[in-house]
């Protein structure tokens, strides 16, 4: 079987690569290994920051919906419960593709190929990591506003980015009692609305401490163990220990790019701490070291689902473009309008760093 | 869960699981480590060779530190794995080596 495209991923970064490149008439397979499609989109019930241009005021959930009628109106086939499992030489893609009639090996040739994969959450560990009840925030989240489950009664969050702020206060929406956030660093990393909106509630910030242990009773956490660092040593300071009667400790120390397709395709990796770690390096189309892959959203530098699109939208532009259905004027002009957008997103405190990063290593490519 | 942004919770518990031999009530649609949340049960699974218990870490799939033998088949990851009517579910690894 032949396709123009196949995108592997159907998060934000691939349903808009694949909206943006049938559009222009190429012919798109989306392969996606859940049984629904959207990546993380439907657990971020929160709105959008941003400008309008940038669904800003929307909740994710809302977004994903849209990119799903899009795509249905482009005729963008998506493969869902379907997993890549290698992709080889001339482009050839080895799918395990689960339906209810069991599960199917099919290979397809592909003229060109966007990896849309995602990013994973880092984990940090400590006596006790590895105990059910220590979990990724975004597990966290997944349970409460996709499956509408408590993960626990009572939570310490352990990072105060907005990963950590976000999936907090929407613990205690769905009704988990949040014992506080811990922050190693002397300052909250996050917005300062997500933060103050915690502080209203009565919410700790243990600032400057981090989680030493967590407690076990009958294999499960029964308790964390926090203390107060030292700003420079980070070492735990003797007499600060507290210890919080908590069931669930959530870590949101940060995602990287979830590469391990790229890496097995040998396209060449870049490190940015910026950007969460090793990605596939690229350039300001998308395109990584291999002319026939692109890459687009967190495995391309961890960012948001706002610049996750955009950099969808590019991608497959440029795919369309690469197979001629796209001519360069009008490539041109497209491709700097998302690239404005981006630029514009990737303005203030937290933009900045990211900013810097891309432009950084893109000059590289 | 009723919600204030997702709203009341209208589903109904039309399911029954088997986990270890006991029957539980199951939200149809839902996933297997969803079910078991809800049934109180956190721990999914135990190590090999250390016999430590392990339940949901990523709950999309990625870590596999939820798998369960289910229905005979061993692996499973359940956080991303539907509950279906009368399904076999086991700890994995529950008895010491
Ligand atoms: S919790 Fe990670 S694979 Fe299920």
């Amino acid at each position: 079987m032949d396709r123009d495209v196949v995108i592997v991923g159907g998060g934000p970064a691939g349903l808009a690569a694949a909206v943006e490149c049938s559009r222009q008439g190429a012919d798109v397979l989306v392969i996606d290994q859940n049984d629904l499609p959207g990546g993380q989109l439907f657990k971020q019930l929160h709105k959008f920051f941003g400008s309008k241009a940038h669904s800003a005021g929307i909740r994710g959930m809302d977004i994903g919906r849209t990119l799903l009628r899009e795509c249905e109106e482009n005729g963008v086939e998506v493969w869902l419960s379907s997993t890549v499992i290698g992709i080889y030489d001339s482009n050839l893609i080895a799918i395990v593709r689960e339906t209810a009639a069991g599960k199917d090996f099919i290979r397809i040739r592909a003229r060109k190929i966007l990896l849309a994969s995602g990013g994973t959450e880092k984990a940090i560990s400590f006596p006790g990591w590895t105990l059910p009840g220590v979990m990724g925030a975004g597990c966290a989240q997944t349970m409460i506003n996709v499956n509408r489950v408590l993960p626990g009664k009572r939570v310490l969050m352990v990072g105060s980015g907005n990963v950590g702020l976000i999936v907090g206060y929407q613990l205690m929406q769905a009704g988990a009692d949040l014992a506080g956030i811990v922050e190693i660093a002397p300052k909250i990393g996050g917005y300062g609305v997500h933060a103050a909106k915690i502080r209203r509630a009565g919410v700790p910030f243990y600032l400057c401490h981090t989680v030493i242990a967590a407690g076990e009773r009958d294999g499960e956490v029964c308790s964390a163990l926090i203390g107060e660092v030292d700003a420079v040593t980070r070492k735990i300071i003797p007499g600060s220990e507290k210890l919080l009667d908590v069931d669930t400790i959530c870590i949101a120390a940060g995602l990287r790019p979830l590469s391990k397709l790229a890496r097995l395709m040998g396209l060449k990796h870049v490190f940015v701490p910026a950007l969460g770690g090793w990605m596939p390096e690229h350039d300001g189309n998308m395109q990584s070291s291999n002319e026939d892959v692109f890459v687009a959203g967190d495995i391309a530098g961890v960012e948001e689902a706002n610049t996750a699109m955009d950099e969808g939208r590019l991608a497959g532009i440029a795919m369309a473009h690469a197979l001629g259905y796209m001519d360069d004027a009008s490539f041109r002009k497209a491709g700097d309008e998302i690239r404005k957008r981006l630029e514009s997103l990737r303005l203030g405190p937290f933009g900045k760093a990211r900013f810097d990063a891309k432009s950084q290593f893109m000059g590289r490519c | 869960m009723d919600h204030p942004i997702l709203g009341e919770d209208s589903r109904r518990k039309t399911v029954t699981i088997m986990v270890d031999g006991k029957p539980y009530p199951a939200y149809e649609g839902s996933t297997i480590a969803a079910s078991l949340l809800d049934n109180g049960i956190r721990i999914n699974r135990y190590t090999v060779h250390r016999h430590e218990p392990r339940g949901i870490f990523c709950g999309i799939g990625q870590c596999t530190d939820c798998v369960m033998v289910v229905d005979g088949m061993p692996n499973v990851r359940t956080c991303i794995t539907r509950v279906r009517d009368g399904m076999d579910i086991r700890t994995q690894n529950k008895e010491e080596r």
